[in-house]
């Protein structure tokens, strides 16, 4: 819908300024404080199924949202109404809203000396959007056919998918920050389902994305790997329960870490709904865990100049060989809990600023994951998780998975319909072996792992 | 003509010559079927936190979405902004996807007939935030009166007021003013070296009338704080198959992620789904019959009409145990010739529809509750979940029991940890031997997610017994 210019005149055609105007807007109306926030996107997604071309997608959005303070108080709106009147009615809305919300001592925007922004972390490429349709639509289909052409027993296909999309992000606040960044994203995708001799089919997916279409994996290769990973799920079987060591690879040990960073989360912990609230300075995992969270990687996908509220992004070490070191704080939760925003401010149009991480990941290990398995005799090896079976209060893990049997160090028959059992407490303390594997398909990365002690739940 | 016309007719000046055009130029490629949807969405939201308002906020969003059907393909383009010259511009872009001599809409539109389910005099969206407030600061209150071992608690109330205009080339013409509200408690207690959360909620189609004489604030904090209570003297749950019984009401998920998005058209239409071909086959036991219906007063999964312009029906999903029929939309309905169940929805104007749940439930049975639990020598007796996922292709579903109980000899004995429960959609209801008499919709909290996009759903049933399902706890 809208040309390369026109994106790019995006930011250029005055979102900084009105931002500023919304803020300055509401100081005259009477705020003490103010804060305005600009997105605007535009996203472009085809699908192709069977060959065909099933959707096209092509659009774009813009949104503004505020946050206004009168002394402690706090409120905020949001509209997709850029009009002259929208944003009277947006500025009138705040301060109306400020009037019935309570005095927190801990509100407020930061410090003015934290504030600031970082230079070129390379997350945005106007080559994303560059390609003309026919050839997003070929990569989407080069992928699916991949996938299909790999073997007879892929007979169908949920589809191959080409996406890209940039967005632009303005900050601006009373204490004179404005900021803005853009970032760009594409990706390539390609889900195909096989079918036993038995008729029981099986579906799995690959995918890659990257910030510029020349980090992107070809095509091919996507089919590829999406048709080997459906086809070893062929022939998959319900075992008995048992405790072995378990080895999830990166997809899904990502998810574990991903637990981890919700468990870090300022809010959570100043709530106490975290297992690991209090337990800074702690040993809290074995020797071997060492996460950190890093907002500043150039071109990674958690990456950005500064965090939801102007505060330039940083690297933390949240576990250091075991040791609980920080947590993820925004500057309200840091101020909740005595201690220094990490920078890590995330922000929707509307509401306060939540948490949310940079690139999140468990630092890599030596061994290749092969190795990993070649030392276990009898263990699981999991490739997929299902559903959302962790409690972060206490610690509780249950997730539906499906896999690989380990016998004698090799990977054998599928399995499916079970369930990987524990507690992240005791889970991370019994990391056995961390892989040297570890590669970012998202703003969350672990290595393979392997995890002793837990409980597998089946026949 | 209803306040909706007055809306996007009045506030946005579009004219039924103007739908038209857009229209026209939707299918200005070809296409056999264009259709714009118009949303003005207003939301409030608030919440309470270590017993302050911490947060309030309220905003607007507006937008149209154009969509273009060729043969099984969808183009589709949005945009915020509502004149002319933007609209034509997605029109534009969605017909991109069609090849061939331009069509023209049927001229005139005729006004699909749509239900009267939400009885609200006046939306709680526009109700004043200080009595919101209110309701929110007495769910806080209550909550810490509980149990002394609750330490903290979050409450909060959100609502919004969906205005909707669906047109379509055939002549399709609707309007809905979707009113919902919702209610949310979560306390964490503590107890020594245990903690432990509870979480409840609940509303749906309703006005703030609705949290001040049906289920109070009260009554949401009460049942929040009694879950994390219980939960704190909570044993590890076992592993393996066992006799599981669902409690009434919410547990009812199951159904939803077992069987209901597996019924799906689209994915039947592709021959993805493990329901593919199941139609008139055994799929559950005599005792169960399930449907999924749109048309329940006031419900959170109630619609008067599908984001697709159609009126919402009910539907029989499984018949005494047979599979009866799929939930459909306009394309699913096009492209196989199978009824149009009036099941497209969309989670704004920026998604293209696809075919969605509402109220998932099972019909009572016969037996009373308490016959169900006497009859299990050992098993889980599960009453309240968090989420739940499943594998549409190989039809493994899971659904995470957020309080459960273990059954011994008849009786219901300890409170267990968190475990899911695991199971495989095309013989998971074959294993039903005990229906109960004691049919509950949940209380309006559920949100499905679907290809990146939520929709509001309800889901039900009575006390069920399943012979065998496999339950992932850590005891031994």
């Amino acid at each position: 819908m809208a040309t390369n210019t026109e994106i790019l005149g995006g930011v250029e055609t005055g979102l900084r300024e009105i931002a500023a105007d919304v803020v300055s807007r509401a100081m005259k109306a009477g705020a003490s404080a103010a804060e305005a926030l600009v997105r605007e996107g535009e996203e472009f997604s085809t699908t192709v199924r069977m060959g065909q071309v099933e959707t096209l997608k092509e659009s774009g959005s813009r949104g503004l949202g505020m946050r206004v303070f009168v002394g402690k108080r706090a409120a905020s709106t949001y509209t997709s109404d850029f009009t002259h009147e929208g944003i009277e009615r947006l500025v009138k809305g705040a301060l109306d809203l400020v009037k019935i919300t309570s005095e927190d001592p801990y509100a407020g925007l930061p410090d003015p000396s934290q504030l600031g922004s970082l230079g070129d972390l390379k997350v945005y490429y106007e080559d994303v959007y560059s390609l003309p349709p026919e050839q997003r639509i070929e990569y989407a289909r080069r992928a699916e056919d991949a996938a299909l052409s790999a073997d007879p027993r892929i007979k169908n296909s949920e589809g191959g998918a080409f996406d890209a999309s940039t967005g632009s992000m303005v900050l601006a606040n009373s204490l004179g920050f404005v900021g803005e960044y853009r970032r760009s994203y594409c990706s390539i995708y390609a889900s195909p389902i096989a079918q036993a001799e038995n008729g029981a089919m099986q579906r799995d997916y690959w995918y890659s994305v990257a910030r510029t279409l020349k980090k992107l994996e070809s095509p091919e290769a996507v089919g590829t790997e999406a048709a080997r990973r459906v086809l070893r799920r062929l022939g998959a079987r319900k075992i008995a329960s048992t405790q072995v060591p378990v080895v999830f690879d990166p997809q899904v040990a990502r998810s574990i870490v991903d637990d981890i960073a919700d468990a870090v989360n300022g809010d959570s912990i100043y709530r106490q709904s975290s297992f690991l609230a209090g337990k800074l300075g702690q040993k809290v995992a074995g020797e071997n865990v060492t996460i950190v969270d890093d907002g500043t990687l150039p071109g990674g996908f958690g990456s950005s100049p500064f965090d939801g509220e102007g505060i330039p992004s940083r690297r933390t070490v949240v576990i250091d060989k075991g040791i609980l070191k920080s947590y993820l704080l925004n500057t309200y939760t840091a101020r909740k809990l005595k201690l220094e925003t990490t920078g890590n401010a995330s922000r929707g149009l509307a509401g306060n600023p939540g948490i949310g991480n940079g690139n999140f990941f468990l630092q890599k290990g030596t061994r290749a994951s092969k190795e990993i398995i070649a030392n276990i005799k009898q263990g699981l090896y999991v490739t997929e998780f299902l559903g959302f079976g962790v409690n972060l209060v206490t610690g509780d893990f249950s997730r539906g998975a499906s896999g690989i049997w380990i016998e004698n160090g090799e990977l054998t028959y599928p399995v499916e319909e079970i369930t990987v059992a524990g507690n992240l407490k005791e889970m991370l303390n019994n990391i056995a072996e961390i892989g040297s594997d570890l590669e970012f398909r998202g703003s969350v990365a672990s290595p393979t792992i392997r995890i002793d002690g837990m409980i597998i739940a089946g026949e | 003509m209803t306040q909706n016309q007055n809306l996007f007719f009045q506030k946005f000046g579009i004219t039924p010559g103007d739908l038209q055009r857009y229209l026209a130029e939707a299918l200005s490629a070809g296409g056999d079927y264009a259709d714009l949807y118009f949303e003005y969405l207003t939301s409030t939201s608030i919440s309470v936190d270590e017993s302050i308002v911490k947060s309030a906020s309220q905003g607007i969003s507006a937008g149209c979405g154009v969509r273009v059907l060729s043969g099984e393909r969808t183009g589709y383009a949005y945009t915020d902004d509502l004149s002319p010259d933007k609209i034509l511009r997605a029109a534009r872009t969605a017909a991109l996807i069609a090849r061939g001599p331009s069509q023209q809409p049927i001229h005139g539109f005729k006004e699909s007939s749509v239900h009267q389910l939400y009885q609200v005099s006046s939306p709680s969206v526009d109700a004043d935030v200080a009595s919101k407030l209110e309701l929110v600061m007495r769910a806080d209150k209550a909550a810490r009166a509980y149990d002394p071992r609750i330490v903290q608690v979050r409450g909060g109330y959100a609502d919004e007021l969906r205005q909707i205009l669906v047109v379509g080339s055939d002549g399709t013409f609707a309007t809905d003013i979707q009113p919902l509200a919702r209610f949310s408690v979560f306390c964490i207690a503590k107890s020594g070296e245990n903690s432990s959360k509870g979480n409840a909620g609940g509303g749906g189609r309703v006005g703030i009338d609705y949290f001040l004489t049906e289920k109070t604030p009260e009554h949401f904090a009460r049942e929040s704080a009694r879950q994390a209570i219980i939960q704190l003297d909570a044993r590890e749950a076992p592993a393996g198959e066992m006799e599981v019984v669902l409690g009434p009401g919410w547990p009812g998920i199951l159904l939803h992620e077992a069987i209901g998005h597996g019924l799906e058209a689209d994915f039947n239409r592709k021959g993805t789904s493990a329901f593919t071909g199941l139609i008139g086959k055994r799929v559950a036991s005599e005792k169960c019959t399930v449907v999924d219906n749109g048309t329940l007063p006031s419900r959170r999964g109630s619609i008067n009409v599908d984001d697709e312009g159609s009126p919402t029906k009910e539907t029989v999903l499984i018949e005494k145990g047979i599979l009866k029929g799929y939930l459909s939309d306009k394309l699913s309905s096009k492209l196989t010739g199978m009824p149009d169940t009036g099941n497209g929805r969309r989670e704004s104007y920026e998604h293209i529809p696809m075919p969605r749940m509402t109220n998932t439930y099972m019909l009572a049975g016969q037996d009373s509750p308490e016959d169900i639990i006497r009859s299990v020598r050992r098993g889980v007796y599960a009453v309240n979940f968090g989420g739940g996922q499943v594998d549409i292709t190989n039809g493994k579903f899971v659904f995470s029991a957020s309080e459960a109980y273990l059954i011994e000899n008849g009786h219901i004995t300890a409170p267990l940890k968190n475990c899911t429960l695991i199971g495989n959609g095309p013989d998971a209801l074959t294993k039903v031997s005990m229906v109960g008499n004691d049919l509950q919709l949940d209380e309006g909290v559920g949100t499905c997610g679907k290809d990146g996009q939520s929709v509001p759903v309800g889901v039900g049933i009575p006390t069920l017994k399943l012979d065998s399902m496999t339950v992932g706890g850590t005891a031994r």
